[in-house]
């Protein structure tokens, strides 16, 4: 039973960091804005997580620094998608690319040290509840969050109302942003203790697919993050046994495509965001 | 000041906001050298001695270039489509492990080896990327997301190979399967890694690609489906299996680079990363800059080729790693797309 608890509780801390990051990704799709730049800004919310705390001695600055950097790191994206109306998926890819690539270069002296100011897991996983809970009550229970929604579903009703439509989407991908940046923080300065390539280890590209899994609901995508991570954690605890342990890494993958496929087959994609993905522009159809 | 929108805004315009982009993006990854704590001037000037300025240089970049054209190809036709296959990267390792399941395990004689691997690759690629394309025609699954994960999926099922069942005796020790035999491996331009038939079947292919696209029924098909889904369906187009089609072109392709990749280079299979390289993301700016023309994309994966034969210079010369290419894939794309806005949209000064 004590094994069982143990197991648990690593699946939910692998969780967490899909958690974060899938709650800042909801959180721009609910405005309308697909960033499937997520790896990226994950990478680079780690790399710069993990340099501050290293060059500063304090853990807590370094989450502090990849909060930030990941939501200066959304901005092109925003720029692109938002401000010229590009196509968000291209422009995503693009944000995922450059944010692997510049963190491993840039990160390439930090690779292999071991990190003094390592912060405990459990403040991360209460965080995470947290903030999956706050982002509920914000986008159900307050006004910024109808706007918020309102931007999502159908931006010219929104527009026409007064909402700055504009503004509204660049805070939401920049605070998408931020959480991704969490995310990676928590790997680099907790998890991980330390920063190698490649860390973010194709996490942010879950937390895409998890957040269409949940339906855009962020309780939700509590279990759905806690089940994913009970996924990785059994891909590792189970390297030793019958099975190849090359297949267990491979199951979360697998599952993406099995959970879309079954999710588009019950139709809840009939519970996206109305405008998701599509570039608004005043005075067009 | 206000913007006029130029709904189609001439060639030379399009040229030149492209142009633009990609001296914005060599000019930000050059702040990235800056950072890392190379002049940018200097890494650029290193970066051409060793690849255009220096006879094998120009060899490594002619065969970085060949799996470059046979995807991008692929991929340009897709895009035109708008199926959006992200997944070549797995494309080309399924590829090349059905291609070293024919040369390990089919004994086949020198004429027939080398044709039976590239249809056999051509066929794995183009199946695997038809679950992709299958579930995108049947469900309307986003195929983004889909291709991607048949990515890492592709990774392990290489993995659990060359770890366990097709691990190589000869070579104790590491996870490669045994070598080729000879009549499995693709002749070479002598003292280089081209491997030349590969290139001359990626470039008939990017041809042949840009007929079927420009001048066939299922090349106009491809098209209307890509540019209006809707108009397609009223006018009696088979939209689902238009996507197939497309699919399993793009795949087929990539699963081709695949085995040029295992039987010019590597002459064995091993960890996948080292087969795919990159490549397969690499030559969505490949696509991207050849303007969804598959004929177009045997010259703009020169570009990317100079990059990352390229990469490899910097690698040596500044201990940085290969990743670099993703940073000059990265901001390419994005400062590509973003020149799209200027490229249709001219400033006009006064009222």
């Amino acid at each position: 039973m004590e094994e069982v608890w143990a197991a648990l509780l690593r699946s939910v801390i692998f969780g967490t960091p899909i958690l974060i990051a899938a709650l800042g990704n909801l959180l721009n799709e609910r405005a309308g804005v697909v960033n499937l730049g997520v790896e990226g800004m994950m990478a680079v919310g780690a790399l710069a997580a993990f340099a501050t705390a290293q060059t500063t001695g304090s853990g807590a600055l370094g989450v502090l620094a990849g909060v930030l950097a990941g939501g200066v790191f959304a901005l092109p994206h925003a720029f692109v998608a938002i401000g010229l109306r590009a196509n968000q998926f291209v422009s995503g890819l693009a944000l995922a690319m450059l944010g692997l690539g510049v963190a491993g270069l840039l990160g390439k002296r930090f690779e292999g040290q071991p990190l003094l100011a390592s912060l405990p897991e459990m403040p991360f996983v209460y965080l995470g509840l947290a903030l999956a809970v706050a982002l509920w009550a914000f986008l159900y229970l307050t006004h910024a969050g109808l706007v918020l929604r309102s931007v999502g579903e159908n931006p010219a009703a929104a527009d026409l109302l007064g909402i700055p439509v504009y503004r509204v989407r660049y805070w939401a991908v920049a605070v998408g942003g931020m959480f991704a940046g969490l995310a990676g923080a928590f790997l680099a300065v907790s998890y991980r203790s330390s920063w190698t390539e490649g860390m973010t280890n194709q996490l942010g590209w879950i937390a895409i697919a998890l957040t269409i899994f949940v339906a855009w609901e962020p309780l939700r995508a509590v279990l759905g993050a806690y089940f994913f991570g009970l996924l990785y954690y059994l891909g590792f605890a189970l390297q030793d046994s019958a099975i190849p342990s090359v297949f267990l890494q491979a199951l979360p993958y697998a599952l993406v495509i099995v959970v879309l496929a079954l999710v588009a087959w019950r139709r809840r994609q009939g519970a996206a965001p109305e405008a998701l993905g599509l570039p608004y522009e005043r005075g067009r159809r | 000041m206000r913007l006029e929108y130029l709904p189609s805004p001439s060639p030379w315009r399009q040229t030149a906001a492209a142009g633009l982009a990609i001296l914005a993006a060599l000019g930000v990854a050059g702040l990235v050298f800056w950072a890392y704590g190379v002049p940018p001037l200097t890494a650029y000037a290193t970066l051409l001695r060793g690849t255009l300025a220096d006879p094998n240089g120009w060899a490594e970049v002619l065969r970085r270039a060949i799996p470059l054209i046979l995807v991008g190809a692929g991929l340009a036709l897709a895009f035109r489509a708008q199926f959006y296959n992200i997944g070549a990267e797995g494309q080309i390792a399924i590829g090349a492990t059905a291609a070293a399941g024919v040369a390990l395990f089919w004994p086949l004689e020198a004429p027939w080896m080398l044709p039976a691997m590239f249809l056999v690759g051509f066929l794995a690629g183009a199946a695997y990327a038809l679950v992709a394309a299958l579930l995108r025609a049947g469900l309307g699954v986003n195929e983004i997301l889909t291709t991607l994960m048949l990515n890492y999926t592709a990774y392990y099922l290489v993995q659990y190979l060359v770890q366990g069942p097709w691990r190589g005796r000869s070579l104790f020790g590491f996870a490669f399967t045994d070598p080729f035999p000879p009549q499995a491996v693709l002749p070479t331009l002598p003292g280089t890694l081209v491997h030349w038939p590969t290139l001359v079947l990626g470039v008939l292919l990017a041809l042949l690609l840009q007929f079927l696209l420009s001048r066939t029924t299922l090349g106009f098909r491809l098209r209307v489906v890509g540019a209006n889904p809707q108009a397609a369906r009223y006018a009696g187009i088979p939209v689902g299996p238009t996507l197939l089609v497309a699919g399993l072109i793009t795949g087929g392709l990539a699963g081709l680079a695949g085995v040029g990749e295992v039987a010019g280079i590597h002459k064995k299979l091993l960890d996948s990363g080292d087969i795919t390289l990159g490549y397969g993301f690499s030559a969505i700016i490949v696509a991207y800059l050849a303007r969804g023309q598959p004929a177009w994309a045997i010259l703009t994966a020169f570009l990317m080729a100079v990059l990352f034969a390229g990469g490899d210079v910097l690698k040596v010369a500044f201990q940085m790693p290969f990743r670099v290419v993703d940073v000059f894939s990265g901001l390419f794309l994005l400062f590509l797309i973003a020149s799209d806005f200027f490229a249709q949209h001219r400033v006009r000064w006064g009222r």
